[in-house]
């Protein structure tokens, strides 16, 4: 899954290192960067799906998956 | 408790650990949000929910809670496993 | 006082029988960002910060909790069953002639739990800022065990775990707000 909550950048790579380049590295930037005070009344997910996906509100939510995977 | 535990078991422990996890986020929401009445409405009506699954859990696998926030059976049925880490 | 109640915060499921899991998941039980360390650092933190914020330290503290006796199942579940020989071949031989399959408070390269993890400077701002540091940190944490590991349900387990140190994140920085602006003494939306 990409998402706009993960951003990426090409580290330099010098013809004297010794690995293979590992191209883009990546890092998460979740929704809670951007959310500021929570406003009132934010949707809800229901109880079972909260527990789930581990927050009451969708606007926090943030599935994480290996990123190095998906690029293979 | 017995010690295989039916299937009945994880699902009543799901349907508590859904209806708590509304409110622990709820809970943490209204730490910085002491005005929000709906929310608050909201968290007496699943605090009043939680009790329920509650004691009906309690009823047929014995006491959740200690220190007398939960009856015991008898004998006293507190130790009797399995335990959380261990189902 | 803590009263404690005998169900997970999240159903803590294991598929696969891979001991060499529980190596990276012990750098969160003993580790310095880890969720030990989060939970001491936020109950220690109430007692020198304004009444404002105390509550929300103290249930956060207490979820940490919570989130460690996840993390002690996962490890549990990962080694119970282990016999030595696998557990040599899961690479945590050295972990067990000091402890057998015992949880010991260490992170993933072993090095004991210290309370040099937990900062508490008594400046409200500068102590909220570390928590919002310390949530980030144990949320990339997740994110690298997640990379280790390829137990889907280990991993459901995880991302549990990394969403509550978003939520956390986010209360913490409410909580600077608040201590900045005085919000929410009057209804502001």
């Amino acid at each position: 899954m990409s998402s706009s909550n993960q951003k990426s950048y090409v580290p330099y790579h010098s013809p004297y290192d010794p690995c293979p380049p590992i191209g883009k590295k990546y890092y998460s930037t979740p929704p809670n960067l951007y959310m500021g005070f929570q406003p009132y009344n934010l949707p809800q997910y229901s109880p079972k799906e909260a527990l789930q996906k581990g927050t009451l509100w969708p606007a926090f939510y943030d599935y994480y998956e290996n990123p190095y995977e998906r690029r293979r | 408790m017995p010690s295989t535990l039916p299937e009945e078991f994880y699902q009543w422990m799901e349907e508590l650990q859904a209806v708590d996890f509304v409110l622990v986020e709820l809970t943490l929401y209204l730490d910085t949000h002491p005005q929000d009445q709906s929310a608050v409405q909201q968290f007496n009506q699943f605090a009043k929910q939680r009790k329920q699954i509650k004691r009906a859990i309690e009823s047929k696998y014995g006491p959740l809670q200690q220190y007398g926030n939960s009856y015991s059976g008898m004998p006293w049925n507190w130790s009797d496993g399995p335990w959380p880490w261990q189902v | 006082m803590w009263v404690y109640e005998k169900k997970l915060q999240y159903p803590v499921k294991v598929t696969s029988c891979n001991p060499t899991l529980a190596k990276y998941l012990i750098e969160q039980y003993g580790g310095a960002d880890g969720e030990l360390a989060a939970a001491l650092r936020y109950l220690n933190q109430r007692y020198t910060i304004p009444d404002k914020v105390i509550g929300l330290l103290t249930d956060i503290g207490t979820e940490e909790f919570a989130h460690l006796e996840m993390i002690a199942t996962m490890i549990y579940k990962l080694t119970k069953d282990a016999t030595p020989e696998q557990l040599k071949a899961a690479g945590i031989a050295d972990h067990y002639v000091n402890h057998d399959s015992a949880l010991f408070y260490h992170n993933a390269a072993g090095v004991p739990f210290t309370a040099s993890y937990i900062a508490a400077k008594g400046d409200p701002i500068a102590d909220l800022y570390e928590d919002i540091a310390a949530e980030e940190k144990a949320r990339a944490t997740y994110q690298w065990i997640i990379n280790m590991s390829d137990d889907p349900d280990l991993n459901d387990s995880l991302r549990f775990l990394r969403e509550r140190e978003i939520i956390h994140s986010q209360r913490f920085r409410e909580a600077v707000e608040i201590l900045k602006e005085e919000r929410d003494r009057k209804i502001f939306f």
